[in-house]
C-alpha cells in the first residue's frame, strides 16, 4: 500500500527524517518494502523567468534569456520547444543540473551557439498533469505566473516528499489507509493524532422515495446510504489529484474522486449511484440469482451465481457488492442526484466473488481483508464533508443505516499486568503498559494491577491479553526481550525414535552402496502413468486429483514412484551421464475410495534406480539383499510381472510371506519413449526397484535375543544338480527344505550353464547344513540327502551331477 | 684344564659364515647336533680322570650354552633379514586406486534437516511426522485460521476436496501432537508442505520444520533464547537473532526472526542485501485459542512455536541461489554434498 509522507503529516506531526520513520514503522510491524523520493535525481533545477526569446534563424531553435535568481539572472538557454514565450515561468536546469533520466547539464554547442542550460518538460521531471497542469503538454512545462523566480523546482512542485510502499499483515485491516498508518505513527512518536474533518451540514432536503433494504445481512452486516444532490461536475483540486495519482488512481470528476480519496484516506471503499438510474429509487442488497448478469464499469458482462452479492434496485443489479459498480448506474456528467454508499461486506464473500470473476479492484482488496463499522461511519462522514467542502454536491438529509447489529459497540475487557508480562517474559512496568495502550487509543482504567481496557472500534483484532501483550511489545521494542532458555520447562528426552533412526540409517546405507538420494515432486500427471503402460483398470490409475493444480503436469498425487525415478534418470542421461544410482524414500498416496471421502493412505516407498553399462538386475538385487542382511530381513524373490518391466527380468520381493516390493529392468519400449537423444537410448539399461518401506518398518525385528550354540554336531553336505534351465533357484531351495526336516540352511555356491550339460539345462550347486536337537550322524545325513535327491528328481526332474 | 679355545674359534668362524636358514642348520649339525663337535666332547668324558669329571662336564656345558646362544642370536638375525626381504618383496603401489565403485550421499535438504533435528533433539525435542494430506480442521481452523479470515490467503492451498488438502505448513503437527500428548511437550515436526505457487524462489513442494513447546511459564524470551542456541549451532556461534513483529493466526505475539549475517558478521554484504540481517523463520507465543482448541488449559500452560523453511536454511548454508536446482536431481549437483 502506497502512502505519501506529506499526506501522513496532515494527521500527525512527524519530526523525524524519512529513513528513521521507515525504521520505526518496521519495528512496529509495518515493513516498508520500497521508499521512493519524489525529487530523486533532480538537482539545480529552478523556477526561471524567460526575459527574452527570439528565433535562432536557420534552425528550429529559440534563443532564450532566462532569469534564474541566485542561479544567474541572465542565462542563455536554447530550446526547441514552441510553447515558450516572453515572461513565461519555466523549470530551468542550469549548468551542473541533474535530471531524473540521468542527464547532466553542461554548456553545449547547438548549431553555432553555446547553450548554458535546459528548459524542462513535465516528463523530464517525472511528473504529469495530475501533478501540475501543463506537465503533459508537448513542450516545456509552463508554470503559474506567481512561481517565485530562483526557487528550487523540487520545493516549488512539492517533490520534496516520499512515497512509502508498506506491507500490511492480515490482522491489521485497519491500517489499510493513510489514517490507519497515521494512528500507528502517532502512537510510536507519542504525538497527538489530528483526525480528518468529518463535519458536514446537511440541508433540510429529503428524498422520501429512496428505500434501502438489505436482504442478505450475513453478507452485508452494515449498509449506509446518504442522499446528495445538486451535483456539480468539475475536476478535483490539484492537491487531491496529486494524492490520488501517487496511489495509482486517475482523476475523473470531483465527486467520483472523493470516493477514491476516502478509500485511500480512511480505508473505506465508497460508491456513488446515479439516483436517476435506480428503478424505484431503491437499493436492495441480495444474493444474485443463478444466471443473473451485470455489466460492470469496465464494460464487461459478468455471469453470477447466488454466491455473489449484488447491489440492486427494484429490478436489476446496479453494482457488484464491494468490488465494482454497474455500468448502468455510473456517474455521468449529467448526474444531479446521487446515493452515496458506505458498507461492510463479508470479507470471504468478496474474496470469493473477486477470485471467481477474476476481478481485482482496490475496493475488493480492502473488503477482502476486512473493513470495520467505525470506518463505514467515518468514511461516509468524510465523503460528505469533502463533497460539501469542494462544492461538488449539496448534502441532503436523507440518511439510511441498515445494520445486522453486530459490531457497533466497543470491546472492553480486563487484563492484568502480570498476565501481559507472563506472555512476554520480561517485566514491562505498569506505567509503560498504560502509556503504550493510551498512545494506541485504548481507554485504560487501572485498579491495582488490573487494567480495564476499551479497544478502539477499528481494532477488531484485539480480543485478549495476548493481543494486548503484542501491542505492548510492539511499542516497547522487541530488542527489550531478554533471551532465556526454557527456564521453567521440564526436562524432556528427545531425539529420533527407533524407526526414525532406522530410516536415516537405511538412507545412509543406500548412499554407501552408491545411491544418491533424490527429491522429486509428489504430484505428476496421468502422462506419467501412461508412460508405465499401465492398463486402464490398473490400481495405480485410481489416484487423487488436485482441484486446483497450477499446471496439468502436476495434477494428480502419485501412486507409484517409478515415473519420477525414470524422469530423473532420463534427465541425467541427457546431461551426458553414462551411469548412476539413485534412491528416494517418499510417500505415495492411495485413496481408500474415489471420489475422496476420507484421508487417503500415505505409504512410504523406497524407490531405487540404476542405469549404466555396469548395472544389471543383479547389481541392484545385490544392494537390496545386502540391505536386508544388514537389517535382519529375510527376503524371498519370485518371478514377477509389471506392465513397465522386462517380462523375464522382474521379481516380486517378499518378506515373511508379505509382498513388499518389486525389482526389474525397465522395458525397452519405455526407454524408446523417453525424451532423450536416440544415440543415448540404444544401450541404456535402467533397473528399477520399489520397496514398500511402510511394510518393511513393520517387519524389522522388535528385539534381538541371543541363542547359544546347542553344542550338537552339524553336518554340511554339498549337492550339485543338473536341471531344466527354467527352474528357479528358489524352487530348488524350497524342495530341499521340504524334503528334510533337518535342513537348517541351504545356500547356492555355484551356478553355470554349459552345452555339455545338455540342451536347456543348467547346473546349480548348494551347500546344505543339517542340524538337530542331538548330534547329526553321517548316516542321518546320508539318508536325508537321499530323501532330498529323490524329492528333487520327482518334483522338478533334477539329477545329481 | 682344557679351555676348548680351539673349538670356540671354530664356532665363531662358522657362525660368522651363516647367512640364511640352511647354513644356520648346517651350523647346528656341525656343533650342536648329535653328531656335532660339542656333543663329541662328551664322548671324551670317559678319558677324563674322575676328579676332573665335574669340571670337565661343566666346561663342555658352558661351551654348549655359549654356542646355543650364538645360534639363537643368529637365528633371530636371520629371521629379521628374511622378514625384511619378504616385506620388500611384497611391497605394493599403495597409491593404486582400490574402490572401483562409487558412493552416493544424502540430498542436501536431508543433510540440513538432520542437522537441525540434531540441534533440537539435544534440547529434548521429539520428532513427529504427520500426514501430508490434511483436512481443513487441522491445517486451518484449529490453528485459528478461520474460514472467513484473509490469512487463509497467505498460503495458496492445493485442495483435494472441500475439506481435504495438501498441508500448506507443518503446523497441523502442533494440533496432532497436542491432541495426543499432554504437556510438557517439546516436539519437532519436519516434513513436506505444498503451496500453489512456483517460481525462482518458490516450489509447489518444499520442506518445513515446525517446533512446539508447551509447558508452564513459557514466554517470548524463551523463544528467542532457544532460537539463539539453534542459530548458533547451525550458522556458527556468535550468530544472533533479531525479533520483529509479524502475524500468524496461531501465535500471538508473532515474530519474524532474522539472524545476523554469518557471511559479513552484520556489516552488510550481498547475502544480507546490505542490512546485516537475514530472515530465516517465523514464530511466536502459541495463541491461547490454539491451546484451547486442543483441550489444553491456557490458564496453566503456555507455549512457543516456530516454523523454519528447510530449503531456505539449506540454500543459505550451501550458497545455493536458485531453489529449482534442489529438485532437479542432477548428479553434478547431488554429488557435491558428501559430508
Amino acid at each position: 500500500m502506497k502512502i505519501l509522507q506529506s499526506w501522513l503529516k496532515e494527521y500527525v506531526d512527524i519530526d523525524i527524517p524519512a529513513e528513521k520513520l521507515v525504521e520505526k514503522l518496521f519495528g512496529s510491524g509495518f515493513e516498508v518494502e520500497e521508499t521512493i523520493y519524489l525529487g530523486k535525481d533532480i538537482e539545480k533545477i529552478v523556477v526561471g523567468e524567460v526575459t527574452s526569446i527570439e528565433k535562432y534563424e536557420g534552425t528550429h531553435l529559440y534563443i532564450c534569456h532566462v532569469n534564474c535568481g541566485s542561479y544567474g539572472e541572465d542565462n542563455l538557454i536554447l530550446t526547441g520547444a514552441d510553447n515558450v514565450f516572453k515572461g513565461a515561468k519555466v523549470p530551468a536546469a542550469v549548468v551542473g543540473a541533474k535530471l531524473p533520466n540521468g542527464l547532466e547539464i553542461q554548456p553545449r554547442k547547438m548549431k553555432d551557439m553555446m547553450s548554458y542550460g535546459m528548459l524542462c518538460s513535465g516528463g523530464e521531471l517525472g511528473i504529469d498533469d495530475n501533478w501540475i497542469k501543463g506537465a503533459d503538454v508537448n513542450g516545456i512545462l509552463i508554470l503559474p505566473q506567481d512561481a517565485p523566480v530562483g526557487e528550487d523546482i523540487v520545493k516549488y512542485l512539492e517533490l520534496d516528499d516520499y512515497v512509502f510502499d508498506i506491507s500490511i499483515t492480515a490482522n491489521r485491516p485497519d491500517c489499510q489507509s493513510v489514517l490507519g498508518i497515521a494512528r500507528e505513527v502517532a502512537a510510536f512518536l507519542r504525538k497527538p493524532l489530528k483526525e480528518p474533518d468529518y463535519s458536514y451540514n446537511p440541508t433540510e432536503i429529503t428524498k422520501d422515495e429512496i428505500s434501502v433494504e438489505v436482504i442478505d445481512k450475513d453478507l452485508c452486516p452494515r449498509y449506509l446510504g446518504h442522499y446528495i444532490y445538486d451535483v456539480k461536475h468539475f475536476e478535483s483540486p490539484q492537491w487531491m489529484k496529486r494524492r490520488l495519482s501517487v496511489c495509482g488512481f486517475g482523476a475523473i470528476d470531483a465527486i467520483v474522486d472523493i470516493t477514491n480519496y476516502v478509500l485511500l484516506e480512511i480505508g473505506q471503499p465508497m460508491h456513488a449511484y446515479d439516483l436517476d438510474t435506480l428503478d424505484g429509487k431503491s437499493i436492495v442488497v441480495r444474493r444474485a440469482k443463478n444466471g443473473e448478469k451485470i455489466v460492470t464499469l469496465d464494460e464487461k458482462e459478468r455471469l453470477l451465481t447466488p454466491e455473489n452479492l449484488l447491489i440492486c434496485d427494484k429490478e436489476k443489479g446496479v453494482g457488484l457488492a464491494g468490488i465494482m459498480g454497474g455500468l448502468n448506474s455510473e456517474i455521468e456528467p449529467t448526474t444531479s442526484e446521487i446515493l452515496l454508499e458506505a458498507a461492510k461486506f463479508r470479507r470471504d464473500n468478496v474474496r470469493k466473488t473477486s477470485r471467481s470473476l477474476g476481478l481485482h479492484t482496490d475496493a475488493a482488496a480492502r473488503f477482502e481483508k476486512g473493513v470495520d463499522e467505525y470506518g463505514v461511519e467515518k468514511g461516509m462522514e468524510r465523503a460528505l464533508n469533502l463533497a460539501e467542502k469542494l462544492g461538488c454536491a449539496k448534502v441532503g438529509k436523507s440518511h439510511f443505516d441498515v445494520t445486522a447489529g453486530e459490531n457497533t459497540g466497543s470491546r472492553k475487557f480486563d487484563v492484568t499486568v502480570e498476565k501481559i508480562n507472563s506472555v512476554l517474559g520480561i517485566e514491562v512496568p505498569q506505567s509503560e503498559i498504560v502509556s503504550i495502550l493510551k498512545a494506541l487509543a485504548f481507554e485504560v482504567s487501572e485498579n491495582g494491577t488490573t487494567l480495564t481496557v476499551t479497544v478502539p472500534r477499528y481494532r477488531e483484532d484485539v480480543e485478549n491479553y495476548q493481543d494486548i501483550a503484542e501491542e505492548v511489545i510492539r511499542e516497547y521494542g522487541y530488542d527489550k526481550v531478554v533471551p532465556t532458555f526454557l527456564k521453567t520447562a521440564e526436562v524432556t528426552s528427545g531425539g529420533l525414535n527407533y524407526l526414525q533412526a532406522k530410516e536415516l540409517s537405511v538412507k545412509k546405507y543406500f548412499c554407501s552402496m552408491g545411491f544418491y538420494e533424490i527429491q522429486t515432486l509428489a504430484m505428476y500427471s496421468s502422462r506419467e502413468l501412461d508412460m508405465l503402460l499401465l492398463p486402464e483398470d490398473a490400481p495405480e490409475r485410481k489416484c487423487i486429483e488436485l482441484l486446483n493444480p497450477i499446471t496439468d503436469n502436476l495434477s494428480i498425487m502419485r501412486t507409484n514412484m517409478s515415473p519420477c525415478m525414470i524422469n530423473v534418470i532420463a534427465d541425467n542421461v541427457k546431461n551426458d551421464r553414462s551411469e548412476g544410482r539413485f534412491f528416494e524414500l517418499a510417500n505415495i498416496y492411495l485413496p481408500k475410495s474415489l471420489p475422496l471421502t476420507e484421508a487417503p493412505e500415505e505409504r512410504k516407498i523406497l524407490c531405487l534406480g540404476a542405469f549404466g553399462a555396469n548395472e544389471s538386475f543383479f547389481t541392484v538385487k545385490a544392494a537390496i539383499e545386502s540391505f536386508a542382511l544388514t537389517n535382519g530381513l529375510d527376503l524371498r524373490f519370485e518371478r514377477g510381472e509389471r506392465s513397465y518391466l522386462h517380462p523375464g527380468i522382474t521379481a516380486d520381493i517378499f518378506c515373511e510371506n508379505r509382498k513388499i516390493g518389486v525389482i526389474g529392468k525397465l522395458k525397452y519400449e519405455i526407454i524408446d519413449s523417453l525424451n532423450i537423444a536416440e544415440g543415448k537410448k540404444s544401450d541404456l539399461n535402467i533397473i528399477l526397484a520399489e520397496i514398500d518401506y511402510s511394510a518393511v518398518q513393520e517387519l524389522y525385528k522388535k528385539e534381538i535375543k541371543y541363542t547359544p550354540d546347542n553344542g550338537f554336531a552339524k553336518i554340511k553336505r554339498d549337492l550339485s544338480l543338473i536341471l531344466d534351465k527354467k527352474t528357479l533357484c528358489v524352487e530348488v531351495e524350497d524342495e530341499i527344505k521340504s524334503a528334510s526336516g533337518l535342513v537348517s540352511s541351504v545356500s547356492l555356491f555355484d551356478h553355470y550353464e554349459n552345452e555339455k550339460l545338455g540342451f536347456g539345462k543348467k547346473s546349480l550347486s548348494f551347500s546344505i547344513t543339517f542340524a538337530d536337537k542331538a548330534d547329526v550322524t553321517d548316516e542321518q545325513a546320508d539318508s536325508e540327502m537321499e530323501k532330498i535327491i529323490s524329492n528333487l528328481s520327482e518334483k522338478i526332474g533334477a539329477v545329481r551331477r | 684344564m682344557k679351555d676348548f679355545s680351539e673349538i670356540k674359534e671354530q664356532v665363531k668362524a662358522k657362525i660368522d659364515e651363516v647367512t640364511d636358514g640352511s647354513s644356520l642348520s648346517d651350523f647346528w649339525q656341525s656343533f650342536l647336533g648329535k653328531a656335532g663337535v660339542i656333543q663329541g666332547l662328551m664322548k671324551e668324558m670317559k678319558n677324563v680322570p674322575p676328579e676332573e669329571k665335574p669340571l670337565f662336564g661343566k666346561a663342555v656345558n658352558d661351551v654348549r650354552e655359549w654356542a646355543q646362544e650364538l645360534y639363537r642370536e643368529k637365528q633371530e638375525e636371520i629371521k629379521q633379514i628374511e622378514l625384511k626381504h619378504r616385506y620388500e618383496k611384497e611391497a605394493v603401489d599403495v597409491t593404486l586406486p582400490a574402490f572401483s565403485g562409487s558412493t552416493g550421499n544424502l540430498h542436501p535438504i536431508t543433510l540440513i534437516k538432520q542437522q537441525m533435528i540434531d540441534v533440537f533433539a539435544g534440547m529434548g525435542f521429539e520428532i513427529f511426522e504427520g500426514p501430508e494430506i490434511e483436512d481443513d480442521d487441522h491445517n486451518f481452523t484449529r490453528l485459528n485460521v478461520l474460514k472467513d479470515h484473509p490469512s487463509r490467503d497467505m498460503q495458496d492451498t492445493f485442495w483435494l476436496t472441500e475439506d481435504l488438502l495438501l498441508r500448506t505448513h507443518t503446523s497441523p503437527g502442533q494440533i496432532r501432537t497436542m491432541d495426543t500428548h499432554k504437556p510438557p511437550i517439546k516436539v519437532l515436526v519436519p516434513g513436506k508442505v505444498f503451496r500453489s505457487d512456483s517460481d525462482a524462489t518458490h516450489s509447489p513442494m518444499f520442506s518445513q520444520m515446525e517446533g512446539l513447546v508447551v509447558d508452564k511459564g513459557i514466554t517470548l524470551c524463551d523463544l528467542q533464547g532457544m532460537l539463539d542456541k539453534f542459530v548458533g549451532e547451525i550458522f556458527g556461534s556468535g550468530t544472533k537473532t533479531r525479533l520483529r513483529p509479524s502475524y500468524f493466526p496461531f501465535t500471538e505475539p508473532s515474530v519474524e526472526v532474522d539472524v545476523s549475517c554469518f557471511e559479513c558478521g552484520g556489516k552488510g554484504c550481498s547475502l544480507c542485501k546490505g542490512t546485516g540481517w537475514i530472515e530465516v523463520l517465523g514464530g511466536g507465543v502459541v495463541n491461547k485459542k490454539v491451546l484451547e482448541n486442543c483441550g489444553i488449559d491456557s490458564e496453566i500452560y503456555s507455549g512457543l512455536a516456530f516454523g523454519i523453511g528447510i530449503e531456505r536454511i539449506t540454500m543459505l548454508k550451501y550458497g545455493i541461489s536458485n531453489m529449482g536446482v534442489l529438485f532437479r536431481n542432477e548428479m553434478d549437483f547431488l554429488e557435491q554434498f558428501k559430508a
